[in-house]
This record gives C-alpha cells, sequence and structure tokens, in this order.
C-alpha cells in the first residue's frame, strides 16, 4: 500500500535541527549556526492566522521543517479523533513538512485530553490497536509517519513482548518509520533498571529516520530508587551524549534535534548543543 | 490484568484513587511512579491557564490562582488537543466559583482575556487606511461600509473590565467604578484592548452587521445619547478592527 503514499519534496538533512520557540525566531533567521532544519509541535500550528502561522511561513522558507505531533493519541484505545487528523492534515497539506512524527502514547481517552504521554502496555491487542491507528493517519495524511519511542516510568504486567519488538513488529506491518528519543531510552533504561547501550545495540537502526536529544530532570521512587523524568528543560547531560555517539557511531549521521520547550534557554544556549551535535557527528558517525 | 484507559485517566486527575493494579516496578509501591503522569498533567495544564489568565492571576494571586487551577482542570479538562481552546469555561467557573464571590467582575475579566487569545489566533486581515478614509468627502463616508476584523471582539461589561485589565496588565491607573465596554483588535499581531465610549459598543455591532457609517452612527445615537461618531470611528482605526470599506456605488 505504501507505493501510493507521497514522498515528502525533501528530507531531513542528517545534521543537527532544534524545536522551534518564537523567542529565537529572529536569531535563528539571522545567524542559524549549525542549525539545518527546525522542528515544530503541530499542535501549535492550526490556527486561522497570528503571529505563531506568519513566524512558520517565513521559517519555511529557509529551513526544512520537521512536523511532531503531540496529540493524535495513537495508542488509545478509543477510535482516532477525526476532527483532529482534519486539522492535521490542513497543516500538513499547506507546510509540506520533510518529515511527520508522533509518539507511541496516549493523550486522550473518552472526549478529555490529558496533555502527557501517557503509556502504552506492549500486548498483541495493543499492537494491533497501534497499526491501526498508524496505517488510518498514513493513509489519511498520505504519507508515512515516524513513530517515537516514550519514556516510562512503570511497567505493565500484562505486556508481553519487549519495546523493541513492539516497535518493530509496528514499523514492518505499517511500513511506518522510527524516531530514536536517545534521552527517552537513558530515562526508560535508568528507571528500570536496564541497559541503555543493549537497547541501541538491539534497536532497528535502518529505519531511524531522526534522533531527538534532550534534557531530563532527577528524582527517586517510592524506594529510594532512581527516578529520572523527561522534561526537556535543561541541558543533555554527559550519559546521553555518550549513548548518542554510540549509537551514530551504529548509525551514521541521522537528523538530530536538540529539543528544549521548558525554561527555554537563550539562543546560544541552544545553538552550543547544535554545534556539539554536529561535532559528534563529524567525529563518530564518518564511516558509518 | 489488564490496565483500561478509563482507570488509568481518571487515577490521573484524582490523586485520592489508588494506582491502577497491574502497574508495578518490583514492588506495589509504584506511588512516585504514577505521580510523575499525574504531576505532568497537573502542571503542564495549570501552566496553560496561567499563560491564558496573567490578569485573573494577578487579581487573585500566584497560590490562590493555583490552587483554583486544579480545581478547574479537574471540573472542565480540555477536549482537545489544541490547548488554545482550553480554559474558555474560566467566566462561568469564576462566576459560580464561592471563594471568589467577593470579585464579581472577575469572569469579564478573565472572558477579556480568553477574547484576546482568540484574537490572537484568528485569521489575519490588513485594516484600512486612515489616509483612504481621509480622503472620502463627507457625504461619501457617512455612505461608506466599514467590515470588521475577523481578530476584533467587543465585550460588554457591567463593570470596569478594560481598566481593571489596563491597572493591572500595563500598569494603568486605578479603574473608575463604571461600566465598560472594551474592544480588543489587532494591527498586526499583537491584540489589544480598547475602552469604548457610550454607542461605540452599539456602532461597531451595527457596522459589522452589514450597515454604512451613517446608519450604524443613528442607531448608535439613538441607544446612547453620549455617543460621537468621530471618537467611534477614531478608535476604529487605530486598533486595526475596520477593515476593507466599500461604498453604495462599488
Amino acid at each position: 500500500m505504501f507505493d501510493e503514499l507521497q514522498e515528502p519534496g525533501c528530507v531531513l538533512p542528517k545534521s543537527p535541527g532544534v524545536g522551534f520557540k518564537h523567542v529565537h525566531f529572529n536569531e535563528i533567521l539571522n545567524d542559524c549556526g549549525r542549525v539545518a532544519w527546525l522542528e515544530i509541535h503541530a499542535e501549535n500550528y492550526m490556527s486561522e492566522g497570528g503571529r505563531n502561522i506568519a513566524q512558520l511561513k517565513k521559517l519555511r522558507q529557509h529551513f526544512p521543517i520537521s512536523c511532531h505531533g503531540v496529540g493524535l493519541s495513537i495508542g488509545g484505545t478509543n477510535p482516532l479523533d477525526k476532527t483532529h487528523l482534519r486539522r492535521l492534515k490542513t497543516l500538513v497539506d499547506w507546510l509540506v513538512p520533510a518529515s511527520f512524527s508522533e509518539h507511541l502514547a496516549w493523550s486522550s481517552h473518552d472526549g478529555q485530553y490529558y496533555n502527557d504521554l501517557l503509556p502504552v502496555p506492549y500486548t498483541r491487542a495493543a499492537l494491533d490497536r497501534v497499526c491501526d491507528h498508524i496505517d488510518e493517519v498514513q493513509e489519511f495524511l498520505g504519507r508515512s509517519l515516524l513513530l517515537e519511542n516514550p519514556s516510562t516510568y512503570l511497567v505493565f504486567e500484562e505486556s508481553e513482548m519487549s519495546e523493541i519488538e513492539f516497535i518493530s513488529q509496528i514499523s514492518k506491518r505499517t511500513g511506518c518509520g522510527l524516531l530514536l528519543d536517545v534521552n527517552n531510552v537513558f530515562v526508560s533504561a535508568t528507571n528500570h533498571e536496564t541497559d541503555p547501550y543493549s537497547y541501541i545495540n538491539e534497536f532497528p537502526l535502518a529505519l531511524v529516520g531522526e534522533i531527538h536529544l534532550g534534557g531530563h530532570a532527577e528524582d527517586t521512587d517510592d524506594e529510594g530508587a532512581t527516578l529520572l523524568i523527561d522534561n526537556h528543560g535543561a541541558e543533555i547531560v554527559e550519559p546521553v551524549w555518550a549513548l548518542f555517539e554510540h549509537t551514530i557511531k551504529l548509525s551514521g549521521a541521522l537528523p538530530t534535534l536538540i529539543e528544549w520547550d521548558n525554561d527555554v534557554p537563550e539562543w546560544k544556549t541552544l545553538a552550543a548543543e547544535a554545534q556539539r551535535a554536529h561535532t559528534a557527528m563529524e567525529k563518530f558517525a564518518a564511516f558509518a | 490484568m489488564t490496565v483500561c484507559h478509563r482507570d488509568f485517566a481518571s487515577a490521573l486527575l484524582d490523586s485520592r484513587k489508588p494506582v491502577p493494579a497491574g502497574l508495578t516496578f518490583r514492588s506495589e509501591k509504584a506511588n512516585k511512579r504514577f505521580a510523575v503522569y499525574r504531576n505532568n498533567v497537573a502542571v503542564s495544564l495549570t501552566d496553560a491557564l496561567q499563560s491564558l489568565f496573567p490578569v485573573v492571576r494577578k487579581l487573585v494571586g500566584d497560590e490562590f490562582f493555583k490552587a483554583m487551577a486544579g480545581v478547574y482542570l479537574r471540573r472542565h479538562p480540555p477536549a482537545s488537543p489544541l490547548l488554545a481552546e482550553f480554559g474558555i469555561h474560566m467566566p462561568a467557573f469564576l462566576g459560580g466559583f464561592e471563594p471568589v464571590a467577593r470579585l464579581p467582575y472577575l469572569p469579564d475579566v478573565a472572558k477579556l482575556e480568553i477574547l484576546i487569545r482568540e484574537s490572537f489566533h484568528s485569521k489575519d486581515s490588513v485594516p484600512i487606511s486612515n489616509a483612504y478614509l481621509a480622503s472620502l468627502e463627507p457625504a461619501e463616508l457617512l455612505r461608506a461600509r466599514l467590515g470588521i476584523a475577523p481578530s476584533a471582539r467587543l465585550l460588554r461589561s457591567r463593570y470596569p473590565a478594560f481598566g481593571i485589565w489596563h491597572a493591572n496588565a500595563a500598569g494603568g491607573s486605578q479603574p473608575k467604578n463604571r461600566p465598560e465596554n472594551v474592544l480588543v483588535a489587532r494591527r498586526e499581531f499583537d491584540p489589544k484592548p480598547w475602552h469604548l465610549p457610550g454607542g461605540a459598543y452599539e456602532f461597531i455591532d451595527s457596522l459589522a452587521k452589514g450597515s454604512c457609517i451613517s446608519e450604524a452612527a443613528d442607531q448608535a445615537a439613538a441607544m446612547q445619547s453620549e455617543f460621537r461618531l468621530d471618537q467611534a470611528l477614531a478608535i476604529l482605526l487605530k486598533s486595526g478592527a475596520a477593515i476593507e470599506i466599500k461604498s453604495q456605488f462599488d
């Protein structure tokens, strides 16, 4: 069926990108440094007009845009919200983004939206449901999507397979690509006391169309064990940079996003993180 | 044990409910782990309300607003992933929220902040130029029809909604105790509220329904004897609320 899907006019360059924040608009246009592309949250650009839309129309003339959805609730047990899907199609149709991605998570149930990426059990029933939803999204938008691995804090007793097996099955059945969030890998592995390097080694890297790097917060659980919380509100920590370097040694250079959504820093701080990702790709991904 | 999304979702917003069975980590004590989700939901939605209602927040104080946002987001959780639509029930909520009964103007201030956000996200349009309007002969001007921008909003208040907003958002002087009507409009991207003098609300409302300037002015004057056409036109032009112009000879 994917022969019928239209591939976008351009793809994301295998270089660093950043999540676009309105406060950085002028600096990005004046001196973008190593930033070769921008990512936007789809839900912030679904209005009829105003500054957000005007800025995006300007930016798309200068940068490939990655359109990252946070509200489709692909992992939900309810049918997809058709109104929201239509809003998304309207945006994707005029923006013609280089990439569209969404999360392996749910965020809505029974007509209420929870504004968080809630976890999915890795069962055969959930796999069927997620695949149906992805088929529906890809068919409706007329393009394939990249699906992002989640940060998780809990384990479902009912899970029947590993996260990697679950995600690989989804890609195999729907043809979707993958978005590998290296910070999420580190957060989840720490929280579940597993090895993040084994996760990367087992991950189907050939299917990865984009990498995310971001910051997290540190806390402890009821028993005093380390609990990392994905918050996109801080610098990328050294162990996550190391895991990224390990990843690109295996995968080669990939479009790599610096994600910083809360407590947004000055442009030069964000640009420095992009520079570091660029340097790492030059150093570690040269022969892959 | 299967965890159903209904149980998961209801435990997210009600911390008295236990963590759904079937979610574990090594032990039964998964409270702090589940609390990450509870916290993400409450904090992100509270943040959204704080940025939407800065003046309401200033009027009731940060701590009180945070606690009140907690009540609001549980009573009226967002119905869609468009957070630009979240908070629309705040005026009615405030009107019935006993702890703020002493501040009867609060619902109108909340309504004004919602109109500012609506204006921000609405369709763009080009304001008519002062020069064009000035070029019209008086008789032509009276027969002219003005369009009202899709980003313009009107508010009728029994309280000094504009004065309270202005004193708190822009450091204006103490509001006078009087009913105030308000126009929200933007020339480019930043919406701004304008206090409407007597009859101007009715004038703009009439123009929006298709009346020509003289008809709209007559209607406004009939309802509000203090109506002054020059004042009302000046606000329409400065605010960016007036768009294309059509004369009856078009």
